[in-house]
């Protein structure tokens, strides 16, 4: 089998990528020159006080997408591969030292660190990767794995000796690497999966950098160094207390008065502003775009939104460009953007979009037409479902509701709580409805998966069905040619676009704010990646 | 007075029922899907068959019917089942939080009568006068003002006044009584004011009235000192309506705190109900549902035996 280097793989999957290079770059310059001015010495010590803005439904992560549970988790576990968020989205090793992929793209071959320990000093080997991942890809009953469709490409687990691990896919999958790299990932014990599958449920038990020292529910996490962790040197701190702050005023409030150090989901533009006045040169912002997006839907099997030209008419209505101009000051959605994330590899450009439905710079004539369509198809008025989130469901529902309003549409627009509200996307009790995205990277094949014919998709709430997108999606997730990707993907967002069953109302823009205490700690596009604080220390 | 709290303390068995019957169906009527909104909620693309297999390991794939006999069975064992949530038996999710919740609706409880009893009191004696002007300002105030806008008002205060804001984390007051009473008194007062408020006016009133009844007149033409009249007279009956207020207020503090716990981060039985609403987690909703039923019944209970107690006009039972 020949072999490359890990580099030299990503490079073959992804061709070398121009726009991935100008993606990195865009974020990387987006971010704030603080690191320089802040490069020090990493001081060893202290417990890291942080808020965040949720609570972990469980301790198993391969039954979770939350970053709940990521940045409750991430701490005590490692994973096979991790994002270099330095390079984002390049990755790099974690519990492997280094890896090759085979040229027809079908195996994977990982060496594993050497010494690595389990907390309870058990030795981690290349069967507790099988173990891991064969969990996730067929749980055995009474698990629950959100990753069974990701990994339905692996074929055959191979372990030929205790540090080398061989992944056979049936057929090439270039998103598998990032796959690898995923937070949510993480590597269990195969001797404690043995005794009990429902283990990782039930206790913590990772290799990661810090020990598990308690959890009070609804209070806060706490966890401790980790004195064998496999990388030397690591973590810098002693320990670290998570606190579980649901209300957004009350976590500022924390930030500013040094209870905690900093939150690391995101705060809203007037949360920075407030921070910024109060605390001046003691906060540090850190700004970039977001892989999170509210989607406008349309329910396609209720007339007259089964008809294209309406839905299109409806999405030419919104105009986008204005919209964030505006909601941005107040709210976290931002920028303009198709399919992926504004600045991620293959993502749309500003002429992209322009030339597509819904996007146009023109929003006089886009509006003009729209009337016309809307005044000939009878549509005067329709239900908005959305959900009853303050930060940014309401002012986009609000902004939908002014945008059709100026086409002649009247809105009735609905807040539910998250259990009614995704009980109506489900029963399809809506006209139009606000849908989001979340993802914990930047790659097509989680990105797209919504707009997949409800036969495929289960989240396709427009519950369209269009083999037309289908296909385009099968070709472009075996391929791993950049060019080829891109291509497809403006053929997929062509199509979608036109077709307007949904179709992104505005991505999201993350800001992180925290004590300028804080060190080490590195800004991604995703507020599940960067988690377990390996390398974050207190100044102080 | 033994056989009416005999008679009460059955009635609460019946009470308890009902409350469990409605609580369960009324949940069932809802939409709303708690593996719906653990597995896709925060934008997770599960299988069909992965939420199917979940709510089958839920129970939640059982018929109603069956359901209810599982809920009613548990109910009479005391086993109130699992948070479908967190997996955790109900009773412990419940229990941490209880102590918290229970130490400042007692907190608060102490403050209210506290301050509103005197000034309740005095508004009542000095009544039109400008000193009852002045508490009157100040209980409407306090009945004007949410508990959890005073609070903020208070968080704000003590973080720019102060540079200090209290402990994010609950400590149990035996383990460290100054960072217990730290974190807890400030939202005690912050609800203890609305709640002083609310008892000084029922207290003002309740005393207006009874002074002007034929036993204070006859009272105070046998001689009776003006203090004794109205220490030994007129508050004791007067009291009665007042405590009427001071337990459904403190039976409402046990899970009705849910802003005030939240801009204190207070890990609280309000806090939690909400969750569990947002959630539809069905067993942890029932089991709060039970305990604040359980709570007012009890609070209802102590209340008309105080009553008792307190009015010898009032024979409970018959002879």
């Amino acid at each position: 089998m020949p072999h490359t280097t890990p580099k030299h793989t990503r490079r073959t999957l992804f061709g070398r990528s121009i726009i991935a290079a100008a993606g990195v770059a865009a974020f990387i310059a987006a971010l704030p020159l603080a690191g320089a001015a802040e490069a020090q010495t990493p001081r060893r010590g202290g417990t890291l006080s942080f808020a965040i803005s949720g609570e972990t439904p469980g301790y198993d992560c391969h039954a979770y997408d939350t970053f709940a549970a990521t940045h409750f988790l991430a701490p005590f576990y490692s994973t096979l591969l991790k994002f270099d968020l330095a390079k984002y989205p390049e990755v790099a090793g974690d519990l492997a030292e280094r890896w090759t992929v085979s040229p027809d793209g079908l195996a994977y071959t990982f060496t594993l660190r050497e010494g690595v320990r389990f907390h309870d000093g058990s030795p981690l080997t290349s069967a507790d990767i099988k173990a891991t991942y064969d969990r996730m890809r067929n749980p055995p009953q009474g698990v629950v794995s959100l990753r069974r469709a990701t990994f339905a490409d692996i074929d055959t687990i191979e372990t030929p000796d205790a540090r080398t691990v061989v992944f056979r896919l049936k057929a090439a999958n270039p998103a598998m690497i990032m796959h690898f790299a995923s937070p949510l990932n993480c590597v269990y014990s195969a001797a404690k999966l043995a005794q009990d599958p429902t283990f990782p449920a039930k206790t913590i038990l990772g290799t990661g950098p810090f020990r598990f020292v308690e959890h009070v529910r609804g209070s806060h996490v706490q966890g401790a160094r980790n004195e064998n962790y496999f990388r030397q040197g690591l973590p810098y701190l002693d320990g670290f207390r998570g606190v579980f702050m649901l209300q957004p005023a009350t976590m500022v409030n924390a930030l500013q008065g040094g209870q905690v150090m900093g939150e690391f989901r995101s705060v809203s533009p007037a949360e920075r502003d407030r921070l910024r006045q109060a605390m001046g040169d003691r906060i540090r912002i850190e700004e970039g775009s977001w892989t999170l997006n509210l989607t406008v839907v349309f329910n396609t099997t209720k007339p007259p939104f089964d008809r294209a030209e309406v839905r299109r008419a409806l999405n030419m209505a919104i105009d986008r460009w204005g919209g964030s101009r505006g909601l941005q000051r107040t709210t976290p959605l931002r920028h303009v953007g198709g399919v992926l994330r504004p600045g991620a590899p293959g993502a749309a450009s500003d002429n992209d979009l322009a030339a597509l439905p819904g996007f146009a710079r023109d929003i006089n004539a886009a509006r003009a037409q729209a009337r016309e369509i809307l005044r000939a198809a009878g549509v005067t008025n329709l239900l908005l479902v959305n959900r009853t989130i303050a930060q940014p469901y309401t002012p986009a529902g609000i902004f939908l509701v002014d945008q059709w309003r100026q086409v002649g549409v009247t809105v009735d627009h609905r807040q539910f709580e998250t259990s009614a509200y995704l009980a109506a996307l489900r029963e399809g009790n809506f006209d139009a409805a606000i849908d989001f995205t979340n993802l914990f990277m930047d790659e097509p094949s989680l990105a797209l998966a919504k707009y997949l014919s409800r036969d495929r998709s289960p989240v396709n709430y427009s519950r369209s069905t269009d083999r037309e997108l289908d296909g385009i999606y099968d070709r472009l997730i075996r391929t791993a040619d950049a060019g080829e990707r891109t291509r497809l993907l403006r053929a997929f967002e062509k199509r979608a676009f036109e077709q307007s069953y949904q179709a992104p109302l505005l991505w999201w823009h993350r800001i992180i704010a925290t004590n300028t205490s804080l060190r080490g700690w590195q800004m991604s596009p995703s507020h599940l990646l960067g988690q377990d604080l390996a390398e974050v220390w207190l100044a102080q | 007075m033994l056989r009416y709290a005999t008679k009460r303390v059955l009635l609460m068995i019946p009470t308890l029922l009902g409350v469990a019957v409605l609580i369960f169906f009324m949940l069932r009527v809802v939409p709303g899907d708690i593996v719906e909104v653990k597995l896709r909620g925060d934008g997770g693309n599960p299988t069909q068959e992965t939420i199917e297999a979940e709510r089958k390991r839920l129970g939640l794939d059982k018929p109603i019917v069956v359901q209810f006999a599982d809920w009613m069975v548990g109910l009479v064992t005391l086993d109130l089942g699992k948070s479908m949530w967190t997996e955790q038996p109900v009773v412990e999710e419940i229990g941490g939080r209880l102590g918290l919740s229970f130490q400042v609706a007692i907190m608060a409880t102490l403050i209210a009568v506290l301050i509103a009893i005197p000034l309740g009191t005095a508004s009542a004696l000095f009544k039109d006068t400008l000193v009852d002007y002045f508490i009157r300002i100040v209980t409407i105030g306090g009945m004007a003002v949410p508990s959890f806008w005073f609070g903020m008002l208070i968080i704000i205060a003590l973080l720019y006044l102060f540079n200090w804001l209290p402990p994010i984390t609950y400590t149990p007051i035996w383990v460290d009584p100054i960072a217990n009473l730290s974190q807890l008194i400030w939202p005690a007062l912050a609800v203890g004011y609305r709640y002083a408020a609310v008892v000084a006016r029922m207290v003002r009133s309740s005393i207006i009235e009874v002074m002007k009844e034929d036993y204070i007149r006859t009272a105070r033409a046998k001689g009776v000192y003006e203090k004794l009249v109205v220490a030994r007279h007129a508050m004791r009956n007067a009291m009665l309506p007042a405590i009427t207020v001071i337990g459904l207020e403190f039976a409402f503090l046990i899970g009705g705190l849910v802003v005030t716990e939240q801009v204190f981060n207070l890990n609280g039985i309000g806090r939690l109900f909400v969750q569990a609403v947002g959630k539809s987690d069905f067993t942890l909703i029932q089991g709060l549902v039970m305990l604040i039923a359980t709570v007012f019944v009890v609070t209802n209970l102590v209340v008309d035996l105080l009553y008792a107690a307190l009015d010898p006009r009032i024979r409970y039972g018959g002879r």
